[in-house]
């Protein structure tokens, strides 16, 4: 933690910790604190009177069931991006980590969607996928299905996992690339010489030493869809049509900013807290055990 | 080696063409758009090939704007996004490599406690506490400034662990020497620990400033003008008016612009970009 | 030109844990002192007190007739070359070797000679622009050492210098700190754990041993006369065996003072002399073990029923066959004597 040759001098350290100490206090901690506050009153309707309410406002949270189905559909659409842009990474990575020599190239034109903004990818696919529009709306109407993401919730939903996955895929493929190089050529040509066939040891030497790279990117992207979604959501269908695209962070952003209820959106903010802290918990017992591993 | 041979060789090739095809579909068809007419787009009528409008199209975008829903010229927004995201990552490296300076290389009271409300922060994104934090930023008159849309974003946590993990492998030696040649702290960091920190400050910038170019929720809160809008703020409120007035081939030469540079200082700094993602994750 | 005096120099960390336990020492104006001991006894903390680079906790440290305990190491005119160089990995040769004098503020025309003086000395000459990651591990200690000697310190001080090095150009080395330092008179304190080097390069020899001064001398008078079981076994290689009176009927050594516990004796004092030991000297039984012949010498294991594993050298290559019954035997003069508990000799 610390060096054993170190510098004594009364006032520097506290300079240089100064700056990101007073803006973390300011634009960090006394914000929360205050979001936790603000969590235990209720405002009247013109703002002019505040009462101190207890955990009223968490109580009506979990009895409005709007708030019951966000939950869920955040957990959903968690799980589908994670699945599909980790299933689909992995298979890339494979691919690529085999012996070729253009494996830089491929790498390249893979990891780019990366730096694309979530506003801005859910700007390329609305534009594919915009009812009237569409190139690939236009195929789907081929197919006979009437596809209508601006009106029909299913379609909404399927056009921000869509999203997300895309621009997802190029994270999970380099942590996925980085972790198959890493295991040595010779426990894979161990296996080889025991007679194990190239799918074979793809399950039962590559994939578990692979483990624990999957779990980290499992975390990572359930962060990743829990809040980056925001721009995307925002961007294509603003929480709809009728909330089918409201996650919970979008749903924070509407009850509190745009709806003015803020005892409600303290309090759920106050909830996404204790879920980042559960979710950073896992991530660094992961780190935890990567050490002893 | 443990190959297969043969036509075996070529699937790999295959699916990752494949795959790449299906990444680069959408910017492709975003390009092509923005080459085109806008009645063709808007008549569903769109072709898979580049139209003639290339020059006219961006001249617009840059300069003019679109007529109706911003009437900024998207020139105005890259700026903003660029001030934005060149303060927001050089604003972080700066704080974060002076603070994990006295972390490590001093000893002085609530070490520890400085330490831990650092890295507290990581649990603490603007989204768990969206409207305080704006309630802040107006009350300390910071709306619709570079100042509000960068300050309460330079804090960083994970750069701060970052530099502290790379001083600890600096070998204390290199200290000692430099106490012994008659350096103090401050011509010890200038002389020795900056030089030395200069690959993983560049990583760091590259994954930063692709950070702070990204930026929504902050800027969407934090910006009610026109003119200081970031282009990824802009790009939405040109296609929430409605449909029939959207210019899509503006609002995809907007897209590309603004996958420009982000995507520009992937593929130019490839090296640094995967050492700082790696680096800033672990 | 200075001396460096230690007066019950104590070091003890906050935890409780003493690491120097009291320790004296004078090295006079352009000397070679050389701290040895094993690993943890503390001779690079002692070291590091005197270069400030480690708080003092009790007593007090003279370089050039200046206590120095409050002295930050910059201002205490002393140079150190680190076991791992701890060369400036950004800058090239030339700045490594500059940095202190400019920190100084010394013009750049001064420094300039100095550097290039040092470099030819050293011969690194053509190496100035080179960066140290460009550099082999002999060129990288030459730096260090270039970089010690452009300051023009009244002290040098080594932190083993030569152990990242490889056997032979340890030696080479070895040589030549001891010529540079023998033409610039400038006093030194060297810390290694190789008693080889302790032995070459000393003036002044300080054995070390648990955070204490086991015995200070010049290295042949410590290799004659051991003072402790520690140093006789420490110094002298391979080392000296040690046998212990406590078991019945060793030698057949007589006359001893009752005081006596340990008697020991260097492998290079035995031989196989023919029948029956000199008169009050050694003559041990030993079954032969084990032969290493490596050209010049020739080393000897056997057994001794009560004393053990005993270790003769023999100059050639003529050594009995292996299994055969021998006497080795050493005259009266080559013995040491310790009390039992080691820690002092005992004249005979």
């Amino acid at each position: 933690m610390q060096k054993q040759s170190f510098f004594q001098s009364p006032l520097l350290p506290f300079l240089l910790i100064a700056p990101q100490v007073t803006i973390v206090l300011v634009f960090f901690y006394w914000p929360a604190i205050q979001a936790v506050w603000q969590s235990f009153l209720l405002q009247d309707a013109f703002g002019l009177s505040t009462t101190f309410v207890g955990f009223e406002n968490y109580v009506h949270l979990l009895h409005e069931p709007g708030y019951f189905d966000a939950i869920v559909r955040t957990f959903a659409f968690s799980a589908m991006i994670a699945l599909l842009s980790l299933s689909i990474a992995l298979l890339l990575a494979v691919m690529a980590d085999k012996p070729m020599r253009a494996g830089g190239i491929y790498r390249t034109l893979l990891i780019w969607p990366y730096a694309v903004a979530p506003a801005v990818a859910g700007v390329l696919w609305i534009f594919m996928l915009h009812p009237s529009l569409g190139v690939l709306a236009r195929g789907l109407r081929a197919l006979g299905i009437d596809w209508n993401p601006l009106l029909n919730g299913d379609h909404a939903a399927i056009l921000v996992i869509a999203a997300a996955t895309w621009k997802q895929i190029s994270y999970n493929f380099l942590f996925f690339l980085a972790g198959l190089q890493s295991i040595p050529r010779s426990i894979i040509e161990a296996a080889a010489i025991d007679g194990a066939g190239p799918t074979r040891r793809f399950w039962t030497v590559v994939f578990p030493l692979l483990s624990p790279t999957v779990f980290f990117l499992i975390v990572v992207n359930i962060v990743y869809a829990f809040f980056d979604t925001f721009g995307i959501i925002d961007a294509t269908t603003g929480g709809g049509p009728s909330k089918a695209t409201e996650t919970l962070v979008y749903k924070v952003y509407l009850d509190g900013l745009l709806g003015g209820n803020l005892g409600s959106s303290a309090a759920q903010s106050v909830i996404l807290m204790v879920i980042v802290i559960a979710l950073t918990a896992i991530q660094f017992r992961y780190v935890e055990r990567k050490v002893t591993y | 080696m443990v190959e297969r041979r043969g036509i075996g060789d070529i699937v790999p090739h295959l699916v990752l063409w494949l795959g790449i095809a299906v990444v680069a579909f959408p910017v492709y068809l975003a390009f092509v758009a923005s080459t085109q007419e806008a009645y063709l787009i808007a008549n569903g009528q769109m072709s898979l090939l580049p139209g003639g409008k290339f020059l006219d199209n961006y001249y617009r975008t840059i300069f003019i704007g679109t007529s109706s829903s911003t009437r900024e010229p998207v020139g105005t927004m890259l700026f903003n996004s660029f001030v934005m995201a060149m303060a927001i990552s050089l604003g972080k490296i700066a704080i974060s490599i002076i603070s994990a300076y006295a972390i490590v290389y001093f000893r002085f009271p609530f070490r520890m406690a400085v330490f831990w409300l650092i890295f507290i922060t990581l649990m603490l994104p603007v989204e768990v506490r969206i409207y305080p934090t704006y309630k802040i930023a107006a009350d300390l008159s910071l709306l619709d400034s570079f100042a509000g849309l960068t300050l309460p974003l330079i804090a960083s946590a994970t750069a701060t662990l970052l530099f502290r993990q790379f001083f600890m492998t600096v070998p204390d030696e290199l200290l000692e020497a430099s106490r012994i040649d008659g350096a103090g702290p401050i011509r010890f960091f200038k002389d020795t620990l900056l030089p030395l920190s200069r690959t993983n400050m560049a990583a760091l910038f590259v994954i930063l400033f692709i950070y702070g170019w990204n930026q929504y929720l902050w800027p969407l809160l934090i910006t009610t003008r026109d003119n200081m809008q970031t282009i990824v703020i802009g790009i939405r409120k040109m296609i929430t008016t409605s449909d029939a007035l959207t210019e899509w081939p503006l609002v995809m030469a907007t897209a590309m612009l603004a996958m420009l540079p982000p995507v520009a200082v992937v593929i130019l700094m490839q090296k640094l970009f995967v050492r700082g993602l790696v680096e800033t994750e672990k | 030109m200075a001396n460096v005096t230690l007066r019950d120099v104590r070091k003890t960390y906050a935890g409780g844990v003493e690491a120097i336990k009291g320790i004296s020492l004078e090295v006079g104006d352009g000397q070679f002192c050389v701290l040895v001991g094993p690993s943890g006894c503390g001779k690079s903390t002692l070291l590091r007190m005197i270069a400030g680079l480690e708080t003092i906790t009790g007593g007090e440290i003279d370089i050039g007739e200046r206590v120095v305990n409050n002295i930050e190491p910059a201002d205490r005119d002393i140079a150190m070359v680190f076991q791992n160089y701890a060369l400036y990995p950004h800058m090239s040769v030339y700045n490594n070797m500059a940095y202190g004098l400019r920190n100084r503020g010394m013009p750049k025309a001064a420094i300039d000679k100095r550097v290039r003086d040092a470099a030819q000395t050293l011969e690194i000459g053509a190496l100035l622009d080179r960066k140290p990651r460009q550099l082999s591990g002999g060129q990288r200690q030459r730096v260090a050492m270039g970089r010690a000697i452009v300051r023009q310190p009244k002290v040098f001080l080594f932190d083993e210098p030569l152990s990242n090095l490889d056997a032979k150009l340890r030696i080479a080395m070895r040589v030549e700190i001891r010529k540079l330092q023998r033409r610039l008179r400038t006093t030194s304190v060297y810390v290694t754990h190789d008693q080889l080097e302790a032995m070459t390069l000393a003036d002044i020899l300080v054995v070390m041993n648990g955070g204490v001064v086991e015995q200070i001398g010049k290295p042949i008078e410590i290799y004659r006369r051991p003072e402790t079981t520690f140093v006789a076994s420490f110094i002298g290689a391979p080392p000296m065996n040690l046998l212990s009176l406590g078991s019945p009927s060793i030698g057949g050594v007589s006359g001893l003072p009752a005081a006596a516990g340990v008697v020991g004796v260097r492998p290079e004092d035995l031989s196989f002399g023919g029948s029956g030991a000199p008169s009050g000297g050694l003559a041990l039984d030993l079954q032969v073990e084990a032969v290493e012949r490596i050209g010049a010498e020739t080393f000897v294991y056997g057994h001794h029923a009560n004393a053990g594993e005993i270790l003769v050298r023999v100059p050639g290559e003529a050594a009995p066959p292996i299994g055969e019954a021998v006497t080795a035997v050493a005259p009266r003069a080559k013995l040491h004597v310790f009390t039992g508990d080691g820690r002092r000799r005992i004249d005979i």
